[in-house]
């Protein structure tokens, strides 16, 4: 088992004859990822590399029962992009676009709150089950199909995560990068409550960075409600105050977010908290060791 | 982005929210002309610095003759501005806002601000104006009201009459309040703003709601649909560094220390700096060349890296997903040859075709220092200024 993706997931891309979706697409069908359709509108009726594509997502959902999408369309349209998914009830939509405005996030948030579908991201790599799907733009050879599962509000510093683990002989259930953006559609509470009842995730790497309370409030449901071992590690202990760090989430404003707070309530909540980016892998390979 | 008090009073006023009438001046005699302009007995001159703590710091004043207006532009324009915010180099002044002076009944404070938790703005209120919202939540948290805004439905009236009744406003005040409130929340969206602080928000003698300071920033992200909004950047305001960053859409915040960091990624780049750290010296920037960088980019972030004096070796440290290694390689060689690189050196390369990279960078006859993984590659450019805390 996994989350999220399986080997039955059937995969749109909106924006797939771009340069970044073109490219993705197919790394996710050599992957063995079932990439089934394309969206761009007026492109419909062709195909890229024998995918078909449509013109609006509700056509391509009809024609090939996709059930999830992967977003790929510039940040002016893809708010857009986003509500077409959610309007045509495709389970789980996942954005990779950075640089949508945040209002724009409002919006979708809202509409999001009535509708069946999960949105992940947007500003986010994606979601991996190594072995059977792979929906973004992770590097997929690094991965190996296991039982940990990784979380992340950053895209590179969840490779280097998986990197580790499979460097050590972990693999990994399914990994959820969830988005650097301020607001985002799936929060790391909503992805640990899926590893919490998948029976196939023995242990959760859990990777947050400074900026907002996310993680203090994971750190909560984790001590009340989450029956595995969890291993974190914050970015950004050496970031200024009031300075974004790249991410349009990560700052430290008005006193909240810094690192310090956020590892203490991790500590509170007994988690193993890495302090150094590089023993990921090794903290949680002891935290596995010792919980058998 | 951030901009000046007076431009956000402009902004604000545009879209009929109350501010003082006022006027900027860059010159002496610009400020006296203002202060007669105005008309008034009394106005108020305030240095226009990206900084709070203006007025305690010594840059604002109460003038009452064109005379004491100029005076007071000459004593504070072309110098810089310590405040608590601005660290102890301070801000230099450029500019003074000559405004109408109020007379004041009551301090308040109004804020809008994008709440993460809720997903949607927020309104904030306190009837502890003039303090910093954040020191007011931290000792007396009874004293902030806040008021999720629903973006289907927007602020709607009894939202704003509930703050201005915990604002203790009476009568008038209180439609007053609800139709300031309503244009600034207009303003926010319609500006794409991440922020609006009025602080303070006063009650005049006279029994008038007005702006009586204003902040704005807004979000990076949405400037696209806002030229009227990206000309009211102050390069002065901003690193150099940082600026000519942008032109490459290049995230770069420069730091104290003397390791100068190229990364991928703005996790890992904030990681990259902690291990620098933790292995004994200080990151000099962050620095996030993103996902989707080519040579010429590549190129350019070396180059800035560089342009800082206090660099004294390089890190680079790139996990390939989108980004290729060979790509990054092929940057770093064009630069390192651009600029006949002198200073250390250590890549860290993982990811898409790392074994391509590794070979161009052997190839290129460059001296580099290869780091196993993130740990070993902080260890080594530590190593190369001279070992632990040599840069304290």
């Amino acid at each position: 088992m996994s989350i999220l993706v399986d080997k039955n997931t059937r995969v749109l891309t909106q924006g797939i004859t771009g340069a970044t979706g073109q490219f993705h697409t197919r790394a996710g069908r050599e992957y063995g990822t079932q990439m089934v359709a394309g969206v761009v509108p007026g492109k419909g009726g062709t195909d890229f590399e024998g995918i078909p594509i449509f013109d609006t997502v509700e056509a391509a959902r009809r024609a090939t029962g996709c059930n999830a999408t992967v977003i790929y369309v510039p940040p002016p349209f893809a708010a857009d992009a986003m509500l077409e998914a959610i309007a045509a009830g495709i389970e789980l939509v996942i954005c990779i676009t950075e640089g949508v405005p945040v209002l724009d996030m409002v919006r979708v948030k809202h509409y999001l709150a009535g509708s069946h579908s999960r949105l992940i991201g947007p500003n986010c790599p994606g979601v991996i089950t190594p072995g059977q799907c792979k929906i973004g733009i992770m590097p997929g050879y690094i991965h190996k199909p296991g039982h940990v599962g990784v979380v992340s509000r950053s895209g590179t510093l969840t490779y280097e995560a998986v990197h580790q683990l499979t460097q050590l002989g972990i693999g990994q259930s399914s990994c959820v990068g969830i988005g650097g953006d301020p607001i985002v559609g799936t929060s790391h509470i909503e992805v640990l409550e899926l590893f919490n009842r998948d029976p196939d995730t023995h242990g959760v790497i859990l990777i947050g960075e400074i900026g907002g309370s996310a993680e203090e409030e994971a750190a909560a449901y984790i001590k009340q409600n989450f029956k595995k071992p969890v291993v974190a590690f914050i970015a950004g202990q050496t970031a200024p105050k009031g300075r974004r760090m790249g991410h349009a989430g990560a700052i430290i404003a008005g006193g909240h977010g810094g690192a310090a707070d956020k590892i203490a309530a991790l500590k509170a909540a007994g988690i193993a908290v890495a302090i150094s980016p590089a023993d990921l892998g090794s903290t949680m390979k002891r935290v596995l060791e010792k919980a058998a | 982005m951030n901009i000046h008090e007076f431009q956000a009073k402009q902004v604000l006023g545009r879209f009929g929210v109350p501010v003082p009438k006022g006027q900027v001046a860059s010159t002496p005699e610009e400020a006296a002309a203002a202060f007669t302009a105005l008309g008034q007995p009394k106005a108020v001159v305030k240095a226009q610095i990206h900084a709070g703590g203006r007025g305690k710091a010594g840059g604002v004043k109460l003038v009452a003759s064109a005379d004491e207006a100029r005076e007071f532009a000459a004593k504070i324009l072309g110098k810089p501005l310590v405040t608590h915010q601005t660290g102890p180099q301070g801000r230099v002044v450029r500019r003074v806002y000559v405004e109408e002076a109020s007379q004041i009944a009551r301090e308040l404070y109004l804020g809008m601000v994008v709440d993460r938790k809720a997903g949607a703005l927020s309104i904030i209120v306190s009837s502890e104006g003039g303090m910093e919202i954040e020191e007011v939540a931290a000792k007396s948290p009874e004293k902030v009201i806040s008021e999720p805004i629903d973006p289907l439905i927007g602020l709607c009236a009894f939202q704003a009459r509930k703050a201005a009744f915990a604002l203790g406003l009476k009568d008038k005040q209180v439609n007053q309040f609800a139709a300031l409130a309503g244009a600034l929340y207009q303003a926010f969206l319609a500006t794409d703003a991440s922020l609006i602080e009025i602080n303070p928000l006063v009650v005049t003698a006279g029994g008038q709601v007005i702006c009586l300071d204003a902040k704005m920033s807004f979000d990076d992200n949405g400037l696209f649909r806002h030229p009227e909004i990206r000309e009211l950047r102050d390069p002065n305001e901003e690193d150099p560094a940082e600026i000519e960053a942008s032109k490459y859409d290049l995230n770069y915040v420069h730091l104290d220390g003397n390791i100068g960091c190229m990364v991928n990624g703005a996790g890992l780049a904030m990681a990259t700096m902690d291990i620098v750290q933790q292995a004994g010296a200080m990151p000099a920037n962050f620095l996030d060349v993103g996902g989707g960088a080519n040579a010429e980019k590549v190129a350019a972030a070396f180059r800035l890296l560089l342009s800082d004096d206090r660099v004294k070796a390089v890190l680079i440290n790139i996990f390939g997903g989108i980004m290729h290694c060979d790509v990054l390689a092929e940057g770093v060689v064009e630069a390192a040859r651009q600029v006949k690189l002198q200073l250390p050196l250590v890549v860290r390369m993982e990811g898409t075709n790392v074994e391509r990279g590794k070979q161009i960078l052997k190839d290129s006859g460059i001296k580099v220092i290869t780091g196993a993984d993130m740990a070993d590659a902080a260890r080594r450019v530590v190593e190369a200024i001279g070992g632990r805390g040599a840069n304290r």
